[in-house]
């Protein structure tokens, strides 16, 4: 294809937004809702994923050794263990440190000297442990059976429901935001695909009057694609511009409003939300736009 | 130039079109091929513009064999064949001069090309000034002879016109065929498909006739035969 051709096709194809300006805007608008539903579901599903992050590796597992262990042995020990893939932390905790953890927890104001002479006698002895925190609920069942394996370990301390269910409910939310999102594409690249029939039912004449002159297919198809697209392009800029005003607004105004938020979680920050986003909806804006009519130029405009 | 081969036409509807037809169209030649509704002039049309494919038999145009073409090919061939048609067909939200350059930048001249050619085609039709003109701003004698510049406007050794009087007053209709004859004797084959009888009769160029899909006469300076 010569370039000013490929010139053509852009002109011609911008021309035919303007020309064709209610499809033009109803494609747009159907791209921009789809997209825009789509990018609030991503930052409410990042958001989640980041909170049910935050949950799981609250989430932990504490290892106790048989009478006997060496301290040296536990951190051989937390060693290995720290290598496995779904282990993001391990904390060795001595029977010093358990015991002040234990001071701490249950006499913060002090213990009027009752526990003071435990200190020479840990009633801790033996309790030296490791906790570990898990990047991945779901493995824990695995973890807590490797483990056991170790004929030093004693008992591992865990809490299989929580783990599963927090592991069940973040698989079910990803899947039913992947099932909506695709949902939503199909519907984009019908509508699209709707766009573009309508534009070559207006423009039949033209198009039969190409062929007669010996017009190329990608001569003849080239500024329905390039409608497609542009329309595709538009689609997905405006929402994700809408949406990066409105998160920052909403962010602020929930973190505002309710103060208790800021504890329970913490928000992913614009920017991170934007790198991922901004190039997904530009893809499936594009995407949409393409797939869209070509797929409806392959049915109706042959040589 | 343009020759067929016992070339039959049946639709799936079991319409039979065409019904062995053969003959050799020379090159520079003038011809007008004649019949009523249903004899199949418009099939003939297609079938040179490869817009429809022959059940049998063979079609050579501009000494190709047009059966064989790959699909990818059709437009080149095109490009060899202007086409005018009864209703004019020209692109009405542009202007004359853009109507003829949209023919040229389908198949890739450059602007620069465009821009010398199209003044040129315009005063051979007559029309040097109506270029900013639109379609529906000029009569219909005026809207052939740019749909004619705009056929012309790649040159090709062929010139195909379906009923191009067909919705014309005699004396546009009389204008239009002296232009054709005009671009004729250019040196370029021209086909007139076309019913008009006084025409026919006035011209005095080659007539093939058909009727029923089948040739009834082939006179070198003939009249109009009624079937």
């Amino acid at each position: 294809m010569r370039i000013s051709n490929f010139f053509y096709c852009i002109r011609q194809g911008l021309k035919n937004i303007f020309r064709n300006h209610t499809f033009s805007l109803a494609s747009i608008g159907t791209i921009t809702s789809c997209l825009f539903l789509f990018g609030i579901f991503f930052c409410v599903l990042v958001n989640f994923q980041g909170l049910m992050k935050n949950m799981e590796t609250s989430v932990g597992v504490t290892v106790f050794f048989k009478d006997g262990v060496t301290e040296e042995r536990i951190l051989e020990i937390r060693d290995t263990v720290e290598l496995r893939d779904e282990v993001a932390s391990v904390t060795y905790v001595s029977e010093d440190e358990a015991w002040n953890q234990f001071k701490e927890q249950y006499f913060p104001d002090g213990d009027e000297g009752i526990l003071t002479n435990l200190d020479e006698d840990n009633p801790l002895t033996g309790m030296a442990n490791l906790e570990i925190s898990l990047s991945d609920a779901s493995q824990q069942s695995d973890l807590v059976t490797y483990l056991e394996s170790f004929e030093e370990v004693d008992h591992v301390n865990s809490l299989d429901s929580v783990a599963a269910s927090f592991a069940d409910i973040s698989r079910l939310v990803s899947y039913v935001a992947l099932a909506i999102i695709l949902i939503l594409i199909l519907v984009a690249i019908f509508l699209i695909s709707n766009t573009v029939r309508i534009g070559i039912a207006v423009r039949r004449e033209e198009i039969a009057i190409m062929k007669y002159i010996g017009a190329t297919d990608i001569f003849v198809r080239g500024p329905f694609l390039v409608e497609g697209i542009v329309i595709g392009l538009v689609g997905s800029l405006i929402p994700v511009a809408i949406i990066r005003f409105l998160y920052v607004e909403v962010v602020q105004f929930v973190t505002g409003q309710f103060p208790v938020m800021n504890v329970l979680m913490n928000f992913v920050p614009v920017q991170r939300i934007f790198i991922i986003l901004l190039p997904v909806s530009l893809v499936i804006g594009l995407g949409i736009g393409f797939i869209g009519s070509y797929i409806t130029l392959r049915k109706h405009i042959r040589v | 130039m343009i020759a067929l081969d016992n070339v039959y036409k049946t639709y799936s509807t079991g319409v039979s079109a065409l019904n062995g037809i053969s003959m050799r169209i020379k090159k520079g030649e003038f011809v007008f091929v004649v019949g009523s509704s249903g004899s199949g002039k418009t099939t003939l049309f297609k079938l040179l513009l490869k817009e429809l494919e022959p059940t049998s038999g063979t079609i050579y145009i501009n000494n190709k064999n047009i059966g064989r073409l790959r699909r990818r090919k059709i437009p080149k061939m095109r490009r060899g064949i202007g086409v005018v048609f009864q209703d004019f067909r020209l692109l009405k939200d542009r202007t004359v001069y853009e109507n003829i350059a949209f023919a040229q930048r389908v198949v890739g001249k450059s602007s620069k090309q465009i821009r010398s050619s199209v003044p040129a085609l315009l005063s051979l039709v007559g029309l040097s000034d109506k270029e900013k003109a639109y379609p529906n701003e000029l009569s219909g004698g005026e809207q052939q002879r740019v749909a004619l510049a705009r056929a012309l406007a790649n040159n090709p050794p062929v010139l195909l016109a379906d009923e191009p009087t067909g919705n014309l007053d005699p004396k546009n209709a009389w204008e239009i065929m002296k232009l054709l004859e005009e671009i004729n004797l250019r040196g370029t084959t021209v086909v007139v498909v076309t019913h008009n009888k006084d025409i026919v009769e006035q011209m005095q160029k080659r007539v093939i006739t058909l009727s029923n899909g089948v040739i009834i006469s082939d006179e070198q300076k003939g009249g109009y035969y009624e079937d």
